[in-house]
C-alpha cells in the first residue's frame, strides 16, 4: 500500500483549517528481528463533523492509530495533521499542549479519577490549561445537560453505572471544544443497548460541535452510527 | 491542589493513617526536645547564667575540668592584665551536701553545686529574696532547686566532711543547676572550705586556689601568651558544657534518638507516597493524556505531601505542648520555642525530601498506558 492509493480517503476539507489528516504514518515498534510494524503506510483524513469509524480485531494497530493521531506517540515515518497544524513536527511540550487544547479523548471504559465528581472531571482538563473560569463552569453544565447526566453532576465515578461512565468520558473530552475527538473502544464495558446509545451520543455531538472524530471498535454492531467505516488489518487501513 | 485536595478528602482513611504516624512522632518530637532542653537546663544553666565568655582551665586538665583543674591567684592576676581580656575573676566550681541544721526542713539531706566567686565580682548573683554574698560571712545564696527542697532564705546548712555552717542569705528564683544539682553561690573563701573539706582556718597555699579563671575576652582576642605564661587553656563557655557531669552524654543521646526518629518519620513518609504514587500510576497516565504536563501533576503532588505533613505536624505539635506543660516539674523538661520550631522544621523538610523521592517516579509514567486495556 503507498500513500498515493489512500487518498480517496482524505475528505475534501480536512486539509484545511479544521480537521484531521494522516499522510503515509507508519509506525515501527521495537528494533532488529522484534521490530513488528504496527502502522503501515496510513493514509486517513477526517473532516469537522465527520464520524469515522475503524474496526479490526484486535493487535492490528487500532490503538496506534489513535496513540499517533492523538500525539501520544510519534511515527517513524509519515505525518499528522490536526486543525492545520503538522502535530508531527511539535516538540515532546507543544504535543502535550496540542492534546489538551486541540485533541479530546474518550477512554476504554472511560478513566475517570476516583475522587472527582462527574462535574469535576469536566472541569479538570480547563484547570490543567489554567482557564478555570465561569464560563468553563457555566460549559461544564450544557455537556453534563447534553449527555443527560444533570441528576448525576455531583456524583462519583463509583457511583455511576458503566453507561454513566461513558458519557462522563465523553463530556470530559468535549469540554476544550477540540477539533478532533479521538474514541478508544467506547462499548467495551457495555451491553448491547447501552453501547448502541453511547455511540449514537457521540455520533450526535460529533455533527453537533464539528469535531473530526475516529472511534475505534471491535464491535461491528456499532458501526451503522458512523459516516465511513475503515477496516484495518495487520497495520494497514482498507 | 485542583486533584490533590479532592484526593485526600476522597482517600482521607489513608491519609489520616499515615498523618497519625507523622503526628505521633511530632509529639514524640516535641516531648524529646523538652527532655533534652530539660536536662540540658538540669546539667548546665548555672554555666549559661555566668556573664563570661570564656573560662581558662589548668592546660593539664582535659575533660571533666571543674572537678580536675586548679589555677593560681598569679594565673587570674597574669589574665587581667592580658590584652583583649576585658575581666579575669576567679572561680570555683565543687559539689557537695549538706544537712539542714536550722529551719523548717531539719535534718534534711541537700545536694549543692556550690559556686565559689569574690562577692564583688561581675560572677556573683543577684538574689530576688534576701541579701548578696559577703566576704568572709559563710553567707550562701541559693536557687529555685534548692528551695524547692524546703530550704529558705535564714535557714541554716551544715556540709558534711568540713562542718562549715552555711546560712542562706539569698535566693535567686530561677532553674540554675549544674550536673542535675542546685546551684548554691558561696564567696571565694567558703567555696574552699567545701572545696577541700576543711573547718577552721586555711591553709595559705587553698587561699590562693580557685577552680578556673572566669574571662570575658573581646572578640578575637589572641590569649596564646598568656595562656602559655599560666600554663592555662581557654575555652569557650560553651565548650565548658561538655566538662559538666553527664551533659555530653544526655545531649548526644537525645540527638541520637530524635536523628533515628527523623529519619523513620522520612521513611514512612516516603513508602507511603511510594505505594500512593504507584497506585495512582493509571490516573497519572491519563492526566498526561489529557495533556497535563508533568510539572503540573507533580507540583499537584508536592502539594499534597506539604499539606499533609503540614498539618499533621502541627496536630502532633500541639498535642506534645499539652503533654509537655504536664511534664514541666515534674521531670527535667522545658519547652523552648526555637528548639520545637526546629523539631516540627525538620520533621516537615525531611518528610517531604522522602516523599519527593516518592513522587519522582511520576516523571516515568508514559501517558500511552492511558490507551487500550492494559490496566
Amino acid at each position: 500500500m503507498t500513500t498515493t492509493s489512500t487518498d480517496h480517503r482524505i475528505a475534501p476539507d480536512a486539509a484545511g483549517s479544521g480537521g484531521l489528516r494522516l499522510d503515509g504514518v507508519t509506525l515501527t515498534l521495537g528494533d532488529g528481528d522484534s521490530a513488528v510494524t504496527a502502522l503501515d503506510h496510513v493514509g486517513l483524513g477526517v473532516a469537522p463533523g465527520e464520524f469515522v469509524a475503524v474496526v479490526g480485531p484486535s493487535g492490528s494497530g487500532k490503538s496506534s492509530l489513535l496513540a499517533v493521531a492523538g500525539g501520544l506517540q510519534q511515527p517513524t515515518s509519515g505525518t499528522v495533521h490536526i486543525a492545520g497544524t503538522e502535530l508531527t513536527a511539535l516538540s515532546d511540550k507543544e504535543r502535550t499542549a496540542a492534546r489538551r487544547r486541540h485533541i479530546g479523548f474518550v477512554f476504554q471504559q472511560s478513566n475517570l479519577l476516583a475522587s472527582l465528581t462527574v462535574r469535576e472531571q469536566l472541569l479538570l482538563p480547563l484547570h490543567i490549561d489554567g482557564r478555570l473560569g465561569a464560563a468553563a463552569r457555566t460549559r461544564a453544565d450544557e455537556l453534563i445537560e447534553a449527555v443527560g447526566l444533570t441528576h448525576r453532576a455531583g456524583s462519583r465515578p463509583h457511583q455511576l453505572s458503566g453507561g454513566e461512565r461513558q458519557r462522563v468520558g465523553l463530556a470530559r473530552a468535549l469540554m476544550t471544544s477540540p477539533a478532533v475527538l479521538l474514541v478508544d473502544e467506547p462499548t467495551s464495558a457495555l451491553d448491547r443497548v447501552r453501547s448502541a446509545e453511547a455511540v449514537q451520543l457521540i455520533a450526535e455531538q460529533t455533527h453537533e460541535r464539528g469535531t473530526a472524530t475516529i472511534m475505534v471498535t471491535h464491535d461491528t454492531a456499532i458501526m451503522d452510527a458512523a459516516d465511513r467505516v475503515h477496516e484495518m488489518v495487520d497495520g494497514r487501513l482498507s | 491542589m485542583f486533584l490533590a485536595l479532592r484526593d485526600l478528602r476522597f482517600a482521607r482513611g489513608r491519609f489520616a493513617l499515615m498523618g497519625a504516624v507523622v503526628a505521633l512522632i511530632a509529639v514524640l518530637g516535641v516531648l524529646l526536645s523538652g527532655l533534652a532542653s530539660g536536662l540540658a537546663d538540669a546539667g548546665i544553666s548555672g554555666l549559661r547564667a555566668l556573664p563570661v565568655t570564656h573560662m581558662a582551665f589548668d592546660e593539664k586538665a582535659t575533660s571533666e575540668q571543674f572537678s580536675r583543674s586548679t589555677v593560681e591567684q598569679g594565673d587570674w592576676q597574669a589574665w587581667s592584665k592580658a590584652p583583649g581580656v576585658e575581666r579575669a575573676e576567679p572561680f570555683g566550681n565543687t559539689l557537695t551536701n549538706a544537712q539542714v541544721t536550722r529551719g523548717a526542713k531539719k535534718g534534711e539531706q541537700v545536694n549543692l553545686a556550690v559556686f565559689g566567686m569574690a562577692p564583688d565580682s561581675s560572677l556573683a548573683p543577684s538574689p530576688s529574696r534576701g541579701t548578696g554574698l559577703e566576704e568572709g560571712s559563710a553567707g550562701i545564696v541559693i536557687t529555685r532547686e534548692i528551695a524547692d527542697l524546703g530550704v529558705e532564705v535564714g535557714d541554716v546548712l551544715t556540709a558534711d566532711k568540713s562542718e562549715v555552717r552555711l546560712k542562706v542569705v539569698g535566693l535567686v528564683d530561677e532553674t540554675v543547676s549544674y550536673g542535675h544539682i542546685g546551684v548554691a553561690y558561696a564567696d571565694l573563701d567558703t567555696w574552699r572550705h567545701l572545696h577541700y573539706g576543711l573547718p577552721g582556718d586555711l591553709p595559705e597555699a587553698a587561699r590562693r586556689q580557685a577552680t578556673a579563671v572566669a574571662l570575658t575576652l573581646e572578640p578575637g582576642a589572641d590569649v596564646a601568651v598568656v595562656e602559655k605564661a599560666t600554663a592555662t587553656r581557654a575555652d569557650t563557655k560553651e565548650t565548658t558544657f561538655g566538662a559538666s557531669p553527664g551533659y555530653t552524654a544526655e545531649s548526644s543521646t537525645m540527638a541520637l534518638i530524635k536523628g533515628f526518629l527523623y529519619a523513620i518519620s522520612a521513611l514512612v513518609v516516603g513508602a507511603f507516597f511510594t505505594v500512593w504514587t504507584v497506585q495512582r500510576k493509571a490516573e497519572i497516565a491519563l492526566l498526561k493524556a489529557l495533556g497535563a504536563p508533568t510539572g503540573y501533576i507533580l507540583r499537584d503532588a508536592l502539594a499534597q505531601v506539604v499539606a499533609v505533613l503540614v498539618g499533621a505536624t502541627a496536630v502532633g505539635t500541639a498535642v506534645g505542648l499539652a503533654l509537655g506543660s504536664v511534664m514541666i516539674g515534674k521531670a527535667p523538661f522545658s519547652l523552648s520555642a526555637p528548639a520545637i520550631a526546629t523539631s516540627s522544621g525538620l520533621l516537615i523538610g525531611l518528610g517531604t525530601v522522602g516523599a519527593v523521592v516518592a513522587v519522582r517516579r511520576i516523571t516515568a509514567v508514559d501517558p500511552l498506558t492511558a490507551l487500550g486495556a492494559t490496566r
